[in-house]
């Protein structure tokens, strides 16, 4: 069988990417009788337990720029970011009228708010806020969240109509390891090659997986990485930074382009990070609901929306994934009004300051249009750590 | 009987005066905590957990009152903008900036003396997402020993058995353990049992007082009056004796007006007949206190009832601090603070207020920085509305940031907003006065 090129698969993954009336989730309900759709919010959810039910977890990670908002806005202030308004302009518009439930994760105040509006406006709508622990003790925050996946487990019952074994939900765990591996091949891939997978590429290949069932978005990635392997893309002079800050709102599509056109390789990002939320696998064999817990606790990746128990560590995940990608600055990309990761940089710019690691910040909105200052501030920095390494 | 102070010509109750002379006393004590060797405590006031701390000698420094202190006094701005100087976004809220700029200034306290570095961050995370962050950054300044009480919240509008195990078991095993390790002190379980005796019998007059606003004409303001009633419950004072005193002084106050029929007390005295009735959602705006009191007594409008003052506790709703379950009252003292409810519990609680307040609408102050109160509230207000059938409006300010606070933008929307209770009342339709 021939393999598919790059192109092809960005291709596919575009359509999916710009359908804001979630073609492919649809279709992938319509299937089969009585098959439900669980949307959830950023940032981490265990899909695990949604695909276990044999449901599909869609990740709603707000409108994008393709959306223009006419309702959201009579429901947000202007200080409050995009994804929220543009989320409820999803719904009230009934682009996800298909969907029988919807988690709202612990990451701020804002979609914590959203999981109240929507039990307001969508009473026949499964929604659930999906509290996770700030205490990390297996004792504490363990028995809290196992007990938290467990309400969640029975919430998922009931939409699915069937119960959810623990030999189904190890199932899923296998499957969702294979599929964390396969994006962080991606990554890897990019990070050492990063002419070989541009940016645009690998976030397209991997936002595929929001609306796809699991097996389907590895088979995908497969896909891009055997092409993508066998492309022939010449190198740039590009300096190699790492984006942080757009772990929730995304950014528009151009926007992460711009810094690539700007000279910035980017080696790493928080970009739709519940897929890559769990660092190592999750073991298949034993409890499955305690094998989530304890990776949660224990193997998660960092984000503002976690506390960090150890002040001395704060920022020495960022630093450590600066060095073991090879990067040479960080750029701080936030949705404006994001708090959680607004407050956050100041404590990780000092962390990177000490650690001689130049880095820049901007924000944005999923929306937004003027990429020129964005392009000259990137390219402005791709410049100043050329200077900085030939010196 | 009234006290008129020359410098402001601020009319100020007896009550206020003793909890004028509280506040200071507990600034004088904590800064003069390095000579003394009192240990201090930041923590916050929602979900405060001031009899706790109190069992350990500690004294609490809270920054959001430092915040709402140096707003009063027209510092904020200057600390704001520093924090921003520093790096920190004109996004976020500005009691962490208020706060960090207060730090970088030196800290000084009302009392002229340098607040003293914390010797413990209790981050009591309640209600509010920020406050964990706002907390890592001044770990990140002091680095003093930190510990997290981490409140889960209330998104299904309960609190479930394994939510108040898990808060029980982070006081038992992570919060209690750090108080005694700096402090030295070690816990004594009868101690606060009876500290939370006083605090319970404190809550009861608290009430006593905030319900007397269903009196026709109210003798309280329940928001701007409202958030000097508070203060003792809320912060450093809760469960002690002089929170209990304080609120029998209070409560014989406010029993003397009802049993005259007089109106609240307003910065310029007694206020003039009670012309309408508001309930209001949100914080008060701290730089422009008086000037925005002002734009509703001046036209008879008294506030019966407000969500602002619940952000420390609901008391109202019938929780005391319990001294048979210690622990646990504790934790359902911190779950069940106003922020941490779901927006549809926020709703009814609402829509309670106006139906048993009869009160004429409602008003919502939504706060540019505080995502945990405003995110959601256009949708709670037009909820209200369709329940209630009363009017409602909605401006905008900021809590301490004076940039955010236009006097002739609230000026213009509360007058249309009382003409159109007018028109309500002699039989007309309600529309929304919306920013
Ligand atoms: S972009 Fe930031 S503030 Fe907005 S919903 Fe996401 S995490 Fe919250
Ligand atoms: S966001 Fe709101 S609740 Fe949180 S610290 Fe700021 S003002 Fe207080």
């Amino acid at each position: 069988m021939a393999t598919d090129s790059t192109s092809q698969v960005i291709e596919r993954c575009e359509q999916l990417f710009e359908d804001i009336d979630f073609a492919a989730a649809r279709a992938w309900k319509e299937a089969e009788p009585g098959r439900k759709v669980i949307g959830y919010m950023p940032v981490y959810v265990p899909r695990e337990i949604i695909h276990a039910g044999g449901m599909l977890a869609l990740g709603v990670l707000g409108g994008g720029e393709n959306i223009e908002v006419i309702h959201g806005d009579a429901y947000y202030q202007s200080y409050i970011c995009r994804i929220p308004r543009s989320t409820i302009e999803l719904a009230i518009t009934k682009r996800l009228d298909f969907v029988d439930g919807m988690l709202f994760p612990s990451i701020c105040d804002v979609i914590r708010n959203l999981s109240g509006m929507w039990k307001m406006m969508f009473p026949d709508v499964y929604t659930r806020y999906f509290d996770v622990p700030q205490n990390f003790r297996d004792d504490i925050g363990g028995t809290y969240y196992i007990n938290e996946l467990n309400e969640l487990k029975t919430g998922l019952e009931e939409v699915s109509g069937r119960k959810i074994e623990d030999d189904a939900l190890r199932r899923s765990i296998a499957l969702y390891n294979e599929n964390r591996r396969l994006v962080n091949d991606v990554y890897a891939l990019r990070a050492k090659q990063p002419w070989k997978a541009p940016a645009s590429e690998v976030y397209l290949v991997i936002r595929a997986g929001m609306v796809l069932d699991v097996e389907e978005h590895s088979q995908l990635i497969r896909d891009y990485l055997a092409a993508a392997e066998a492309e022939d893309r010449p190198p740039r002079d590009n300096c190699r930074i790492l984006i942080q800050g757009s772990f929730c709102e995304q950014p528009p599509l151009n926007l992460i382009k711009s810094i690539e056109l700007a000279g910035c390789y980017i080696v790493d990002d928080d970009y739709i990070l519940g897929t890559r939320w769990l660092l190592e696998d999750v073991p298949v064999d034993g409890d499955p609901i305690a094998n989530l817990a304890h990776a949660f606790l224990h193997q998660s990746t960092d984000c503002a929306a976690k506390y960090e128990p150890d002040g001395t560590r704060k920022g020495h995940f960022l630093v450590e994934t600066v060095r073991r990608r090879g990067a040479e600055g960080v750029i701080f990309a936030s949705p404006s009004f994001c708090d959680p990761a607004l407050l956050d940089r100041p404590m990780l710019g000092r962390a990177l300051s000490q650690e001689n690691i130049p880095y820049i910040s901007f924000k944005y909105a999923e929306n937004s249009g003027q990429m020129q200052p964005i392009r000259e501030q990137a390219g402005t920095f791709a410049d100043s750590i050329k200077l900085w390494s030939a010196a | 009987m009234t006290d008129t102070t020359s410098a402001e010509e601020t009319v100020k109750e007896p009550s206020m005066i003793t909890q004028k002379h509280m506040i200071a006393a507990n600034y004088d004590r904590l800064t003069s905590a390095p000579e003394s060797g009192t240990k201090v405590v930041s923590t916050y006031v929602p979900g405060n957990l001031n009899e706790l701390i109190m069992c350990f000698d500690m004294v609490s420094n809270l920054p959001e009152i430092n915040a709402i202190n140096n707003a009063m006094r027209k510092k904020s701005g200057g600390y704001i903008t520093e924090a921003e100087k520093q790096g920190h976004s004109e996004d976020v809220c500005t009691y962490v900036k208020a706060d960090i700029g207060l730090m970088s200034k030196g800290a000084i306290a009302p009392n002229g003396k340098p607040i003293p570095p914390p010797d413990l961050l209790l981050l009591s995370y309640t209600g509010c997402f920020t406050f964990m962050k706002w907390f890592e950054l001044l770990r990140d300044e002091f680095g003093c020993e930190t510990v997290m009480l981490h409140i889960p919240y209330e998104g299904d509008g309960i609190v479930t058995e394994h939510m108040r195990d898990y808060v029980v078991k982070q006081l038992k095993d992570e919060v209690i353990p750090a108080l005694e390790r700096v402090s030295g002190v070690k816990f004594d379980i009868d101690r606060l049992r009876e500290y939370l005796r006083k605090s319970a019998a404190a809550e009861d007059d608290l009430v006593w007082v905030l319900q007397s606003a269903k009196n026709k004409p109210s003798p309280i303001d329940a928001f701007f009056g409202g958030v000097f009633y508070i203060g003792p419950a809320f912060t450093a004072f809760r469960g002690t004796d002089e929170a209990i005193e304080y609120y029998v002084q209070l409560r014989a106050e406010v029993e003397d007006r009802l049993a005259r029929g007089a109106g609240p007390i307003t910065p310029e005295g007694e206020m003039g007949p009670e012309k309408y009735r508001l309930v209001v959602e949100g914080t008060p705006n701290w730089t422009s206190f008086r000037e925005f009191w002002k734009m509703f007594y001046d036209e008879g409008a008294v506030v019966v009832a407000s969500t602002y003052t619940k952000v420390g506790g609901m008391y109202d709703f019938g929780f005391r601090h319990d001294p048979d379950r210690p622990l646990e009252s504790l934790a359902d003292y911190c779950l069940g603070c106003y922020t941490n409810r779901n927006l549809v519990q926020r709703v009814e609680i609402l829509e309670n207020y106006l139906e048993e307040y009869e009160a004429d609408g409602l008003l919502i102050n939504s706060i540019k920085s505080c995502n945990s109160f405003s995110a959601g509230q256009l949708l709670m207000m037009r909820e209200v509305e369709t329940r209630t059938g009363k009017p409602a409006a909605f401006i905008e300010t900021d809590l301490v940031d004076p940039r955010y606070f236009s006097a002739s933008n609230v000026r213009n929307r509360m007058e249309s907003y009382f003409q159109m209770i007018e028109q309500k009342r002699r039989g007309g339709g309600s529309a929304t006065v919306a920013a």
